[in-house]
């Protein structure tokens, strides 16, 4: 038998094995610590009460109502205005732009935009849309900016999709006679669906929980009503779990963790929709 | 054997030169393409051979920095005269890729698919079922047509791909080494095919098979470093060559 040092490299491969388990364990182990004494703290607050009232000073007649409608709107808007934005901007550099100097120069800048602090897009969109536009501290404020943060993340994750969509599929669509929009709109997008998705989510998620930009374009007040139009003022779930904290009283503390709870389960919610889409739209390709 | 007199040229290939950069790939080529003819392409690797072939259906126009001289003439028309629009070109010729390169539809839309956004006339499904029985393909899949393609065999995927240019019904099909990615069984059977299919169809065939190419074609273009070395009835270039670089490829003395 040859000496070929094999039980050294079984036992190299197994070392490395159990180092990959134990940091995914870690993670997940602080993860479970986190949800843990969220849950503990929360869980005695989450009742309809709190989920169907509005802010107040009184921690048992304060809830998430406002923050939570608050969230729906941003959400829902700030996908209406990212997700075309940016997956047709991916579209373009990956199928149409020229490879070039150009083309380089804007991918290079997407890249750094995605690592800008978002305090800063914060103060853009207070300078912006806030005060140029004249659009105050109104729901379509707080969602162009939160757009202008995910953005992106959008672009990015959707051009790595289209850019795995193998050539082969493109010029067998191209040799039949297809034009460059029906190549991409029956062949590239469905190809490409699942991770787009994916990186709408990511980026959905981030929107969900940021809270800094909206506290700069002041977002951080008291609101006791739902939003009932794009123009209406407007508050969040992180705004309001960061008010709460701020909050010296050990009740405001739990009244965060029920919010934290809250805005757990709206992006478990999102996320698991998204998942279901991409069931979905990966059976029907079939 | 058919006499070459008869046969009219449906594609006229004159001076091409393509070039990608600086690298020139195709030097100053010109040859006939008769119609209802197999003609073969050979020539060892790199040899431009693919290029060539793809420059006929405007296939090297998604490529960056392709430089092309020279006219090709389709029934009078030249394919790079401007205001000729690719996606026209590629309607009257088809082609088929070296991997099979199925839509991961079903096998049904893999063949429907060209002809619908075309908007071609008349009934798509016999025009499936038509490019099938044509491919050799129709009895193994008329009863799982709603199958997905990617199920389908290596053999079984190309023969699908040629269902698929067939459905268009162009009035060439360009195969660029269609059988280099399948087993000798799925070859005989292309082979087979492509006899049947010249009845009607115009086929250029690229490959570096020699046995495939002096088999299947009855015109053979020899190409090496992108020249064109020589042109002739595939008899004649594989008993006759001759220029001596023919001679000691198809002899298989290098290459």
């Amino acid at each position: 038998m040859k000496d070929n040092n094999l039980n050294g490299r079984h036992l190299l491969a197994k070392i490395f094995r159990w180092t990959c388990i134990a940091v995914t364990g870690f993670a997940v182990l602080i993860l479970g610590i986190l949800i843990y004494q969220v849950t503990v703290m929360g869980l005695p607050w989450l009742d309809m009460q709190f989920l169907d009232s509005f802010p107040s000073r009184f921690p048992e007649r304060a809830g998430i109502k406002s923050a939570f409608f608050g969230t729906l709107w941003l959400v829902s808007l700030t996908a209406l205005f990212a997700i075309p934005t940016g997956v047709l901007a991916a579209i373009y550099l990956e199928e149409y732009a020229k490879p070039g100097k150009v083309t380089r120069f804007i991918e290079l800048n997407i890249a750094n935009l995605a690592g800008v602090p978002s305090i800063v897009y914060g103060i853009l969109g207070l300078a912006l849309f806030v005060r140029f536009f004249h659009l105050e501290r109104s729901v379509v404020a707080g969602a162009l900016t939160m757009s202008l943060l995910i953005l992106p993340v959008i672009i990015i994750a959707s051009k790595e999709a289209i850019k795995a969509v193998p050539q082969s599929l493109r010029q067998a669509a191209y040799a039949v006679g297809a034009t460059p929009w029906q190549v991409i709109r029956h062949h590239v997008l469905p190809s490409a669906l699942p991770g787009v998705l994916t990186g709408v989510i990511l980026a959905l998620s981030r929107a969900i929980g940021e809270t800094a930009p909206l506290i700069m374009i002041g977002a951080l007040t008291y609101i006791a009503f739902i939003p009932e139009g794009p123009m209406d003022e407007f508050t969040a779930l992180p705004i309001q779990i960061f008010n709460w904290t701020a909050r010296p009283q050990l009740q405001f503390h739990e009244l965060a963790s029920a919010g934290i709870i809250v805005l757990l389960g709206v992006l478990l919610v999102m996320n698991s929709v998204a998942v279901y889409i991409r069931i979905r739209g990966g059976r029907s390709k079939m | 054997m058919e006499t070459n007199e008869q046969k009219s040229t449906i594609l006229d290939i004159q001076n091409v030169s393509i070039s990608y950069g600086s690298e020139l790939a195709v030097r100053n080529v010109s040859m006939p393409i008769f119609e209802k003819t197999i003609t073969a392409i050979i020539g060892p690797s790199g040899c431009g051979k693919s290029t060539l072939l793809r420059s006929f259906n405007r296939m090297n126009d998604f490529i960056g920095n392709v430089e092309q001289s020279g006219n090709i003439i389709l029934s009078g028309q030249d394919l790079y005269e401007s205001g000729v629009d690719p996606v026209e070109v590629r309607l009257r010729i088809g082609m088929v890729f070296q991997k099979p390169n199925p839509f991961p539809k079903s096998i049904f839309r893999n063949v429907a698919w060209g002809p619908t956004i075309n908007g071609l006339s008349g009934n798509i499904e016999e025009r499936v079922v038509t490019a099938l029985k044509q491919a050799a393909l129709w009895d193994e899949v008329k009863d799982r047509l709603h199958d997905s393609a990617l199920n389908l065999s290596g053999g079984q995927q190309q023969r699908l791909c040629i269902a698929r240019a067939l459905a268009m019904k162009p009035e060439v099909i360009l195969m660029d080494e269609p059988c280099s990615a399948l087993d000798p069984v799925s070859t005989s059977r292309i082979e087979d095919l492509l006899f049947e299919l010249k009845r009607e169809y115009t086929i250029v065939i690229v490959t570096h098979n020699m046995q495939q190419a002096a088999r299947v074609s009855e015109y053979t273009a020899f190409l090496e470093n992108g020249v064109l070395v020589e042109f002739g009835d595939t008899d004649q270039v594989f008993t006759r060559p001759e220029n001596q670089r023919t001679e000691e490829y198809v002899t298989g003395r290098f290459g």
